[in-house]
């Protein structure tokens, strides 16, 4: 009887805890999204817990805004995010292919190499990294930003892992036998079957790009190139007051909208994804 | 026909695995190995603008590494752990306490899968936005104050802004929010990793919920506890995107909330070549032993445990994707 009790107070303490928690999760971006649908006027005369009606307003303010070319913004993010996921994925399931399928001299020293440099921060180099990109004339254009993911060492480990556990040698013997070339194998029969792992690491690198700020705003110089997270940096300076809030608001949302609206759907994914990878920094 | 396809076999196939592998390592090669030997190099050298003049590059030696130290750097160092310290001891007492609770059979926990999915929501919201979103919010005339004023709660404004503890408080907020539902979900499945043999016997032996978690969880989970808390010391040491929007990349009051990466950010911006390379090298040397201790974990012999661990996750993660 006692026992009972003390778990039944265990489990109200966790339900509180944990709507405590939720709350605050959720409610920053509730305000947020009231913030965006009232007017800056609306905004400086005090704090409202209902939405306005200016949302649409706010919205086409934002996108008609000639300073700071929030379309362009988009469509450079979703070009920077969308070309890093597409190579990081393919060619790093291609490199754990490479060392999961065949057997050769540096075949350990390789994976030994990509396990120590798995959680290095990509800021150490930054400095060599901008002088390369200078030198090689690619220095205020997107390409920098997308062709390095083609080196992504936890997308790598994750698509090893689940090459161990999901894609049998034999079937790629079969392959063989029936005449298949390698590279066919690999397109044709071994990445369908990394499809999961795909969709997930697709997943966490469209995230990552779509959300990098270091980088990109130390390559980026032209306003017509730059990545959302710039522009939404740019906001902060030293005339913010004097910005029209309701834009401010609306220019976050739309940076943060598309993401929440791709997890709301594969939430379930992207979870298990989490567990699975185990190194995400 | 067949045999001498299988004779082949051995000298053909090794080379295609040299082949798949290409692409990686020579990304890998020009975009971060050599960046990294050209920043080497640049940290020996005397190279920054002066307004327009392009001062160096002249070979000075280990003298940018010396001057560094002669600045504010270990400063930014101390911020950049006392920061992380603030975001990461809630996390983890809370992560710790959510991940024992979810995977506990007799709380009757509801929605689980609704609480897991909304704190994990803010780890992927990015940054910068948060970080401005924050700086909206609580800034001295936002919603905050404003709630604040109007209901009585205070008589002026509070300037979260302004003061060392209101900065650093609201960058560790942030970063709480952002990674406790990461945390707890890794921890979650450390948890489950343990055989629940161990804990009926303990239930059997009459441990109460607190003895089973200190004497059972905790110790037998603690090479991934210990992982965890590696992997968020070296995000901890890029600490960047939130305290530069927050405060403008000048991470005032007083520079107390500047970080490491901040500071490099500056060297890089002003074309200060020389001293940002000896400060990326610090950085290197921090997080290569960091590296060093992480890769340690996952793959070799690890007297405290640990290997065993990361073949646990990894038994764990299989089972899973086995479904």
């Amino acid at each position: 009887m006692k026992e009972t009790n003390h778990s039944h107070g265990r489990t109200i303490a966790a339900h509180v805890l944990l709507i405590f928690l939720s709350f605050l999760c959720l409610f920053f971006f509730y305000i947020l999204i009231v913030n965006a649908s009232r007017t800056h006027i609306e905004l400086q005369k005090g704090f409202s817990f209902l939405p306005g009606t200016n949302f649409l307003t706010n919205l086409r303010n934002v996108m008609n805004d000639a300073n700071v070319p929030v379309f362009k913004g988009i469509v450079n993010s979703l070009v920077v995010a969308g070309g890093s996921a597409a190579l990081s994925t393919y060619f790093s399931a291609m490199t754990a292919y490479g060392l999961y399928a065949y057997d050769f001299k540096l075949k350990k020293p390789a994976f030994m190499f990509i396990m120590m440099i798995l959680v290095m921060p990509t800021q150490v180099c930054a400095l060599g990294f901008l002088r390369l990109i200078t030198g090689m004339h690619l220095d205020d254009t997107l390409i920098p930003l997308i062709v390095p993911s083609i080196a992504a060492p936890s997308v790598f480990y994750f698509m090893h892992s689940y090459m161990q556990s999901s894609l049998p040698l034999s079937l790629v013997e079969a392959a063989r036998i029936d005449g298949s070339g390698e590279f066919r194998t690999f397109n044709s029969i071994v990445m369908p079957i990394l499809k999961p792992a795909i969709a997930v690491q697709a997943i966490f690198s469209f995230v990552g790009s779509w959300n990098n700020y270091f980088v990109p705003a130390l390559v980026i110089t032209t306003k017509s190139k730059q990545t959302l997270p710039i522009m939404i940096a740019s906001l902060r300076s030293a005339d913010f007051l004097k910005f029209d809030m309701g834009k401010v608001y609306m220019m976050i949302l739309i940076a943060i909208v598309p993401i929440i609206v791709v997890y709301l759907f594969l939430s379930k994914y992207i979870i298990e994804g989490v567990t699975l990878g185990g190194v995400k920094e | 026909m067949r045999e001498k396809n299988s004779k082949k076999k051995t000298v053909t196939y090794e080379k295609w695995g040299y082949v798949f592998i290409l692409p990686f390592f020579a990304s890998f090669f020009i975009f971060s190995f050599l960046p990294l030997l050209d920043t080497v190099r640049y940290s020996f050298y005397e190279y920054y603008r002066s307004g327009l003049k392009e001062i160096g590059p002249n070979f000075i030696g280990l003298k940018n590494y010396i001057e560094l130290l002669a600045t504010d750097l270990p400063k930014y160092a101390a911020n950049t752990f006392i920061l992380w310290v603030i975001g990461f001891v809630p996390q983890i007492v809370i992560s710790l306490l959510l991940a024992s609770w979810f995977v506990d059979a007799r709380l009757k926990i509801r929605a689980k899968q609704f609480f897991k999915v909304v704190i994990y929501l803010p780890n992927l919201i990015m940054a910068a936005a948060f970080s401005m979103l924050f700086f909206t919010l609580f800034s001295d005339t936002g919603p905050v104050n404003s709630f604040l004023v109007n209901q009585g709660i205070t008589a002026e404004p509070i300037r979260f802004m302004a003061t060392v503890g209101g900065t650093r408080g609201l960058i560790g907020l942030m970063n709480f929010l952002m990674w406790f539902g990461n945390t707890t979900i890794m921890l979650m499945a450390a948890i489950m990793g343990v055989s629940p043999s161990l804990f009926e016997a303990a239930e059997i032996d009459g441990c109460n919920p607190t003895q089973i978690f200190f004497k059972i969880t905790l110790p037998l989970i603690r090479p991934i506890l210990a992982y965890t808390m590696i992997t968020s010391m070296i995000g901890g040491l890029q600490m960047f995107d939130v305290p530069q929007v927050l405060t403008g990349g000048s991470g005032n009051p007083d520079r107390t909330s500047m970080t490491l990466i901040m500071y490099l950010n500056n060297h890089l911006a002003s074309k200060n070549y020389g001293m940002a390379g000896a400060l990326s090298v610090y950085l290197f040397l921090v997080s290569a032993i960091l590296c060093f201790i992480v890769y340690k974990m996952m793959n070799v012999d690890d007297p405290d445990g640990s290997k065993a661990a990361a073949k646990k996750q990894k038994k764990l993660a299989k089972k899973e994707a086995r479904g």
